[in-house]
């Protein structure tokens, strides 16, 4: 995972103006060129410091322009309240009701598979695991990060769906829980990285403070370690989470795509990805169907944002938590 | 003391009550010498009495740390280097500093020393060649190198690594050149190198060094001043300055007296 | 039992446990990229690699989607490789410590948890719509531009950090510029780190879906591209297709462009990461 880590300041810095060109300078030319191209560049360099946040509005602001048509039309609350999925009909329905359950039962049954287990690893690799062996199973779970969600999505298909179909008597191996399988995989390097990251930054004084004390390893991990890693840990799930929100691919392959409110995890449901990356390609150009696709994006987009957020928030306060 | 400095003369330097102010803690206050140019001044004092601090004022390089603000006046032969036309840029050429720690760039020997140069412009390989040697020349290092100028910097021992930092130092010709402990990192025999090579530079050059070595300081310097912060509470201040051989001999200040023969610091 | 016993007990439990979620963890990996091997390895041939696809997807080459891809990916970096390395300089070089930097730190860390499907949706609404760039390598390109541009941003900006401060006031000191002082010395001392971060970047973009649904991807054309406004082929694309809309699984054509796709990026992140360390060796700080 890319993300950010301890601002360590060893940089140069400057809150003065820019310099003026003095009068009586031995060269004239070259060094005053540039001097002035040192100003131009730092203005261009700042343009570019801000390209993140100019994405990230431009991605909210153009989600809600294209649902536009649709928030006047058919109206959000209808769109979040309505129960019916039926977007070709001839007198539509544009219910999200049966794809948020979608998505939340695949996210939370993916969470609750994947938590445990990678939680447990990173406590393992943290805390137990020697250095080269660390070393060598990160790699290994970077590498399943690295692994395109289609090609999940395929192996999907040819291994869980089979299984979940013979283990469960079904009919088909198409739903919820072989989706959730597949992401509970799909989603463990998020975790196990993260929560590692966490678990890693706690001090080595506390963990010597009670190995002195007499405690075992696992009585040091259990009582001071992951107490003082839980933020860190708690946004570890929560990007998780945020993955297996998100995630389209693997999910269109292997739900089913059935619209409807699920009974059990063994029937076949519908995303918001699904939805969207199934329906965007065969709309008509700015039509009402594909000006609800945006919304149903947009508050995908709203969604992942705030867990994001938070997470994020939380990272932040941890890394100051330990930085001295 | 040494003062008053011949209208030839270049690279002298007169301080009036300069203080520096890092946010809201004063860390360098009322200091005013005169710096005589072509000649060795040293920075005495105990850890954190500002020495580093007062020497960067000097090439401006404290603009660089972002929330320093310095007071009072600081005249390089006789202009204002802190007025708001100055160019920092154009002092550092005049102004070159060695840091404590040697830092060659990742690069040649040859594009060490030629860094300066053609940060000025100049791009004729002869010019170049020509400022390359002179400088390798003027920091003892030349015997050693001229061979191999393509060598990695990295690849030099520390003392050698040090006055190859001279050596780029000197490549913008300046007229003072501005050391912070320029040995505390190297080997006595680097060491006696590095003095070696101030103590010939001192005839074209003004040097202010920083030093914690009393020793060194006797040696090499022709004029010595003395700094203290008493506590953090207060600023740091210039106790006594003068001849170097006065200053040790026979100190003004019983502070120095103290400082010099080891009682504290 | 004494409870000192009880407790090492415990601790050999909880170690083991652990170990075996992270064995279990890292298995899983091994076997992803196992099976792939085992099933894709023997698909792949010459012709295989330089045929167009023939007798409705079921027979022939993937030539169009390699070279969809490679056209996608290298016109990414070309986007996304200026700005995120901007970016990254930004961050460590300029920006002043306060909100304005904090708010930035956050952008760029939600952006890298975007929804891959949501660039998608936006590179529909601004490149393809707006900009009407039609479905193209363009449009394509700058929407996985904007997805990678986080990583490259980051992986800049640790790069740079590694750099120690003393060389920076060397350069200040010898009268360079701010500008000149980081190109040319702190970005060419940066650049291992620099690269392999955005390489690691843009192999996943080489993978991703979702992205290029609607913006550039389609289902079969003969054709090589001829400039960035062609619509191409694209490997990850391709196995989508494949595994779900032709009727009559081709199985050893699918798991061969897995294979090439997955041994693609894996290779060349291996290399980068291999060649970032002989260069970390040669230069210490």
């Amino acid at each position: 995972m890319a993300r950010q880590s301890s601002p360590i300041s060893v940089s140069f810095r400057r809150t003065d103006t820019m310099p003026t060109p003095s009068s009586s300078r031995r060269r004239l030319g070259r060094p005053a060129k540039s001097r002035a191209a040192d100003g131009v560049v730092r203005s261009i360099i700042r343009l570019n410091g801000w390209s993140a946040i100019v994405i990230l509005a431009a991605i909210g602001i153009f989600l809600a322009y294209g649902g536009m048509r649709a928030l006047s039309e058919v109206g959000f609350w209808t769109m979040m309240s309505g129960r019916e999925w039926y977007p070709t009909i001839a007198e539509p329905r544009f219910g999200f009701v049966p794809l948020l359950i979608g998505s939340a039962a695949v996210t939370i049954t993916a969470l609750l598979l994947s938590m445990p287990v990678s939680l447990a690893a990173a406590v393992f690799i943290s805390e137990f695991a020697g250095k080269p062996l660390k070393e060598v199973s990160k790699s290994i779970i970077e590498f399943m990060a690295a692994v395109p969600s289609v090609v999940y999505g395929l192996i999907g298909i040819a291994v869980v769906v089979p299984w979940v179909k013979e283990t469960f008597a079904l009919d088909s191996g198409l739903n919820a829980l072989t989706a959730a399988i597949v992401l509970a995989f799909m989603i463990a390097p998020t975790i196990v990285s993260i929560s590692e990251d966490a678990l890693h930054a706690v001090p080595n004084e506390l963990r010597q403070g009670s190995l002195a004390l007499g405690n075992t390893r696992w009585q040091t991990t259990y009582k001071v370690v992951l107490p003082s890693a839980s933020s860190g840990i708690l946004a570890a799930v929560m990007l998780g989470m945020g993955r297996a929100i998100g995630e389209t691919m693997a999910v269109l392959m292997l739900t089913g795509n059935a619209a409807r409110i699920p009974g059990s995890l063994f029937e076949s449901v519908r995303t918001i990805t699904g939805t969207i990356a199934a329906e965007m390609g065969n709309v008509v150009q700015g039509g009402l169907h594909q000006s609800v696709l945006f919304t149903l994006g947009l508050v995908l987009f709203a969604l992942t944002f705030f867990i994001n957020l938070v997470a994020d928030l939380v990272l932040e306060r941890q890394r100051k938590r330990w930085r001295r | 003391m040494v003062t008053g400095s011949a209208p030839t003369d270049k690279g002298s330097f007169t301080l009036e009550d300069v203080s520096v102010t890092y946010g809201s803690e004063t860390a360098i206050a009322g200091v005013s010498m005169e710096i005589a140019p072509t000649a060795v001044t040293a920075l005495i004092g105990p850890s954190g009495c500002g020495k580093s601090t007062l020497l960067r004022c000097l090439n401006r390089m404290n603009d660089e740390l972002g929330n320093a603000r310095v007071g009072g006046t600081i005249l390089l032969d006789g202009i204002d280097i802190y007025t708001s036309d100055y160019d920092p840029v154009e002092l550092r050429t005049k102004v070159g500093q060695v840091f404590q720690k040697p830092n060659p760039f990742p690069m040649s020997i040859y594009d060490n020393v030629a860094y300066g140069p053609r940060t000025q412009g100049i791009r004729r390989r002869t010019e170049l060649d020509d400022v390359v040697e002179r400088s390798l020349r003027r920091s003892a290092l030349w015997g050693e190198v001229k061979k191999d100028l393509k060598k990695h910097a990295f690849e030099l021992s520390g003392g050698q690594q040090q006055r190859l930092c001279i050596a780029r130092a000197l490549a913008t010709e300046p007229e003072v050149v501005l050391m912070d402990e320029p040995a505390s990192s190297l080997d006595p025999i680097s060491t006696q190198q590095i003095e070696d090579t101030i103590a010939e530079l001192k005839a074209h050059v003004t040097i202010v060094i920083v030093t914690h070595n009393m020793q060194q300081a006797a040696r090499i310097s022709d004029q010595t001043a003395f700094m203290l912060r008493e506590s953090m509470d207060h600023p740091a201040f210039l106790v006594e300055m003068g001849e170097t051989r006065t200053m040790f001999t026979n100190p003004g200040d019983t502070r120095t007296e103290a400082y010099i023969t080891g009682r504290f610091g | 039992m004494s409870r000192i016993k009880q407790a090492r007990m415990i601790q050999t439990i909880a170690v083991t446990v652990t170990g075996a979620a992270a064995l279990f963890v890292v298995s899983a990996a091994l076997f992803l990229l196992a099976y792939i091997a085992v099933r894709g390895a023997p698909a792949i041939s010459w012709e295989f690699l330089t045929d167009v696809p023939s007798g409705q997807m079921k027979e022939g080459g993937i030539l169009p989607a390699i070279v969809g891809t490679l056209a996608l990916t290298a016109a990414t970096a070309a986007f996304s490789l200026p700005i995120g390395v901007a970016a990254g300089i930004y961050l460590s070089e300029y920006a002043p410590r306060g909100k304005s930097t904090r708010v930035i730190r956050l952008a760029i860390s939600n952006m890298a948890g975007v929804p891959s499907i949501v660039y998608g949706l936006f590179g529909l609404a601004l490149f393809v719509i707006l900009l009407d760039f039609g479905k193209s390598i363009l449009a394509g390109a700058l929407t996985l531009a904007c997805l990678t541009l986080p990583v490259i941003i980051t992986a800049t900006e640790e790069a740079l950090r590694q750099i120690p401060s003393d060389l920076r006031q060397a350069s200040l000191a010898l009268g360079a510029t701010r500008w000149r002082t980081i190109y040319r010395i702190v970005l060419p001392a940066a650049a291992p780190g620099i690269v392999t971060g955005s390489i690691l970047g843009l192999s996943r973009a080489a993978g991703e879906t979702a992205p290029i649904l609607f913006t550039a991807a389609v289902y079969y054309k003969r054709q090589m591209p001829d400039s960035i406004f062609s619509d191409v082929m694209a490997l990850p694309y391709h196995i989508y297709i494949l595994a779900t809309q032709v009727t009559g699984r081709p199985d050893d054509i699918i798991w061969g462009t897995a294979f090439v796709l997955v041994g693609g990026v894996t290779a060349i992140s291996v290399a980068a990461a291999a060649w970032r360390s002989t260069q970390r060796r040669k230069v210490r700080w």
